[in-house]
């Protein structure tokens, strides 16, 4: 749903109750905690013109991870199963300064390590397309939320493509803003030198309104750079590069070159390849598992958080607490980041992978000195069945095309290009540092492209 | 000792700050009860993120100025990892192979002795929180924690292996803390103020570390006890292996921690939510240096022309120079400096006070009053020493003090007069001492001494009345 088609609803506080009907009635499992009562009474609040703002009565639903005072916020963890913040995340902070409504913390994996959902303590979030289907991760919940009319836009976070993803597999928009646009505190950090916060919506505009609330300056992040956003409508000629590299399944790429030769008609379209993106993944997995390893370490038990009665030493008390509390994806990576920085490996494995890092953004660099945005398809297949990635390699495999991103801080959105069997494919738009303006717009003139020639 | 080799790593708290080292928490906690003094970014909540305190860099900048250190263009900080209770994130924000500064020098005195004691690296971190064990911490049954602490701006300042004897490494930490001190970072009365790590070998055998030693007298013990072990142990022909040892400040003995094998691999690696930060701009707004020991005794030699002696001990506590500067504008130096160092600092050891303290408890200008009424000789010097024990005491002002006790001294011409008197009404004692028994003249002494009530001035006295017996 548009912000358009809320704002023509008659009232605001009758469409809040019919969506918290409709999420409790869904079988999507979107949502962790909905905020039931607080909702109804930002509507009402609304209703009696109380409450301002450009999101002023907009129903938002805001990722598990990301803090909420007096709110449960879990990261879909047993770990944080009662976890009540004390604080609200700076973008929590400018929704309800802006008036939104929050209407519930969404599903997703655990502490964001996966691309399915599947590793939510909470279970699995569906896809809306194919019940039968994951929506994607690591922010299904807020994608699915989307796609469903759970909400009218979402906050996601995204690390390694736990947005584009989820956009990508519920046809909806979702961007990753460049890295320090969007202020992290309050997001609880999955690897911090990767991620951001961004919107999710159901078109272009809306996107675009919820970054201009959440970017901006916050000193509470020494990483932000203090710039704000704003959207701004242009047109010109864009020089596209197709990302060679970023490959998909045949079907998915059929309908992705369908639309590159669409582009073609409109715009100065060349392939282009970057050496480096084949070392992406590794370099991604060791540097977000290394970070990981780090930032997990104070579920100890003590403070917050899962706990028991225990005896024993230290050592084992905090050791037990978190073999019980943390689900296995998340101790695997615990494990694996904890060995690529231990003495002897770190060499090997965490500078190594610093050292692509810096390859991978030189050769973005030197591609968008010649082109204005980069495109590949966003996922490599379609949405996946429920429990058809067996193993965690083929798990990590499907982020190959959206890590490079993450690793060089560039923005990028997924926006749905159309569907093969059912199922929506999404297209993933790579721009220059801090050009979300130009992704927008381009992102608009592939629409029309599409629309001038039916999708 | 050549044959022992001490290294030094000592841990600063810059505790004169206003603020935390990440958030803005305020430092001045040691009074507070626990956990008042906290936020989400030192209790270390899950989304809270660290803001880098800029004014504890520039107190760790002076720092390594005043070692001579060569200081890094950037600062960039590193995740040490470890699990323990009292480290709420699970790492500590430190700095590893990038440190504030390298090398840096200090020269000490030992008995006499000037010697360079080289540094290896200073570097900035955040102190942990605390741990309390009721009882201790073998009986307790469970342990209580503070986190007013977490994320205290701490500085490690590491010393190459070049100290020959505990002694040299306690004239290390007075220097040091000396200097502290001077740059105006640092309180040493604050508990946890300095902790240091000591590191000991003795040639040919492993390197031993002494972990957390607490004071300056601890540092000293815990060395001697270790080379004492260590010689034992060599005695007996075995081998010292690398290992942690912990000290027992109650006991004054090292305890075994953990060997070499179970050393922690801490996994450090670049602190992501901090940006790194150009020391060359922070450097101005630090600008010059104030007076260091060394400038300052030099400058207190020439500008009041006291000795080497006197102007070495003044300038081991800035508050005493200060003291004694403030006294040295209205009375003649020299004699303001015997005073301050050789009456006035020992009354204030007596007591376990410095002289932070006498600043409240006997400023400065009350005791140059009262050291001209000596100057004026209105009171003696006996009168001097009990006007300053009893101000210290029981507070009051000076010339109340002088007056309640009587004690203005008599001028000599009043003095001459009641000698006068004695000889004309003690004709014994006075044939006693014209045959020859001088001794005499103590008893007439004494009957002026009774006479005025003990004002006179009993050497004055006995001159008065030997001349007036010629």
């Amino acid at each position: 749903m548009k912000i358009s088609e809320w704002r023509s609803e008659e009232s605001c506080y009758e469409a809040t109750a019919k969506m918290l009907k409709r999420i409790e009635k869904s079988e999507l499992n979107a949502y962790i905690t909905v905020c039931k009562d607080d909702a109804l009474k930002l509507a009402e609040k609304y209703e009696k013109r109380e409450l301002k703002g450009k999101l002023a009565g907009i129903p938002v639903a805001v990722k598990d991870n990301i803090t909420t005072k007096n709110i449960r916020t879990t990261c879909a963890s047993k770990m944080l199963l009662n976890y009540l913040p004390v604080f609200d995340a700076h973008v929590v902070e400018r929704l309800k300064q802006e008036g939104a409504i929050i209407i519930g913390k969404t599903n997703m994996d655990e502490f964001s390590m996966g691309t399915t959902t599947e590793t939510s303590y909470f279970g699995v979030v569906k896809n809306p397309y194919d019940l039968s289907r994951v929506a994607g991760g690591s922010s299904g919940g807020s994608a699915a939320a989307v796609a469903a009319d759970e909400t009218v836009l979402a906050l996601g976070t995204d690390t390694g493509g736990s947005i584009r993803c989820p956009a990508s597999f519920c046809g909806i928009y979702g961007l990753k803003p460049t890295y320090g646009l969007v202020s992290r505190y309050g997001l609880i950090p999955y690897a911090n030198s990767l991620e951001q916060i961004g919107p999710m919506a159901s078109c272009i505009e809306d996107l675009a309104l919820l970054l201009e609330v959440i970017a901006g300056k916050d000193e509470r992040d020494s990483t932000n750079v203090g710039k704000s956003f704003k959207f701004q409508r242009s047109f010109k000629d864009f020089k596209v590069g197709v990302l060679k590299d970023m490959g998909a399944s045949e079907e998915v790429m059929e309908k992705f070159n369908e639309v590159v030769d669409k582009l073609r008609k409109n715009f100065y379209v060349e392939e282009v390849s970057l050496q480096s993106l084949k070392f992406a993944l590794a370099s991604y997995y060791i540097i977000a598992m290394s970070e990981a390893s780090s930032n997990l370490a104070r579920y100890d038990g003590i403070r917050y958080g899962y706990t028991e009665e225990l005896s024993g030493s230290w050592t084992e008390f905090f050791s037990k607490i978190r073999a019980r509390g943390f689900g296995e994806e998340v101790k695997r990576r615990i494990l694996l980041g904890s060995f690529a920085l231990s003495a002897g490996y770190y060499g090997k494995y965490y500078l190594k992978a610093l050292k692509v890092r810096k390859l991978i953004t030189e050769d973005f660099k030197k591609a968008f000195g010649k082109f204005d945005v980069l495109i590949s398809p966003t996922m490599p297949s379609l949405p996946f069945k429920i429990g058809e990635l067996k193993d965690p390699l083929t798990m990590y495999m499907a982020d190959v095309n959206t890590v490079p991103v993450n690793l060089a801080g560039l923005p990028a959105l997924s926006m749905p290009i159309g569907f093969v069997k059912g199922l929506p494919v999404g297209l993933q738009v790579i721009g220059n540092y801090f050009e979300e303006n130009t992704i927008l717009n381009f992102a608009i003139e592939v629409e029309k492209t599409l629309d001038s020639s039916e999708r | 000792m050549e044959d022992v080799t001490i290294g030094l790593e000592v841990h600063v708290q810059l505790n004169k700050l206003k603020t935390k080292l990440f958030c803005s928490c305020p430092l001045n906690y040691h009074d507070s009860p626990p956990n008042t003094h906290v936020c989400p970014v030192c209790l270390g909540m899950p989304g809270a993120m660290p803001v880098l305190n800029k004014e504890a860099v520039k107190a760790a900048i002076k720092v390594a100025m005043a070692l001579n250190a060569k200081i890094q263009q950037t600062v960039v900080f590193d995740r040490k990892n470890y699990f323990y209770p009292d480290l709420p994130k699970g790492f500590q924000i430190s700095q590893y192979d990038r440190p504030l500064a390298f090398g840096g020098y200090v020269i000490v005195d030992v008995d006499g002795v000037e010697k360079r004691i080289d540094l290896k690296r200073i570097h900035i971190e955040e102190d942990p929180g605390k741990l309390y064990y009721k009882g201790s911490i073998t009986v307790a049954k469970y342990s209580l924690i503070d986190y007013n602490r977490s994320g205290a701006p701490l500085l490690e300042i590491v010393t190459e292996p070049v100290m020959k004897s505990p002694k040299e490494a306690r004239a290390f930490l007075n220097k040091l803390r000396i200097l502290l001190e001077y740059l105006d970072v640092f309180d040493p009365e604050l508990e946890g103020a300095m902790r240091v790590d000591a590191n000991v070998s003795i040639a040919g055998g492993g390197r031993v570390e002494i972990k957390n030693i607490s004071s300056f007298k601890g540092v000293e013990k815990a060395l001697n006890y270790e080379i004492m072990r260590q010689r034992n142990l060599i005695k007996m022909g075995r081998k010292i292996e690398r290992e942690t040892r912990h000290f027992d400040e109650a006991q004054s003995i090292t305890v075994s921690l953990r060997s070499k094998e179970e050393e922690q691999d801490y996994r450090y690696f670049p602190e992501p939510d901090l940006v790194p930060i150009n020391v060359e701009e922070l450097m101005k707004e630090v600008g010059k240096l104030p007076e260091l020991p060394e400038e300052k005794k030099e400058r207190l030699k020439a500008q009041y022309g006291i000795s080497e002696n006197y102007a070495k001990v003044l300038v081991l506590d800035p508050k005493m120079s200060d003291y004694f500067e403030i006294v040295a504008k209205s009375v003649n130096a020299k004699i303001a400096a015997t005073w301050v160092v050789d009456v006035l600092r020992g009354e204030l050891n007596y007591r376990g006070w410095n002289f932070l303290k006498c600043f409240e408890k006997f400023p400065p200008e009350e005791f140059s009053k009262l050291l001209n009424y000596f100057l004026e000789e209105k009171i003696t010097e006996k009168g001097v020493v009990e006007v300053l024990r009893t101000k210290l005491d029981q507070g009051g002002k000076v010339e109340e003090i002088v007056e309640k006790k009587r004690l203005f001294a008599i001028p000599k011409s009043e003095i001459l007069n009641f000698c006068k008197e004695v000889i004309e009404e003690n004709p014994k004692a006075v044939q006693d001492y014209y045959s020859g028994k001088k001794q005499a003249i103590n008893f007439l002494v004494g009957q002026v001494m009774k006479k005025t009530k003990g004002r006179a001035d009993p050497e004055e006295t006995a001159k008065i009345l030997s001349d007036l017996l010629k």
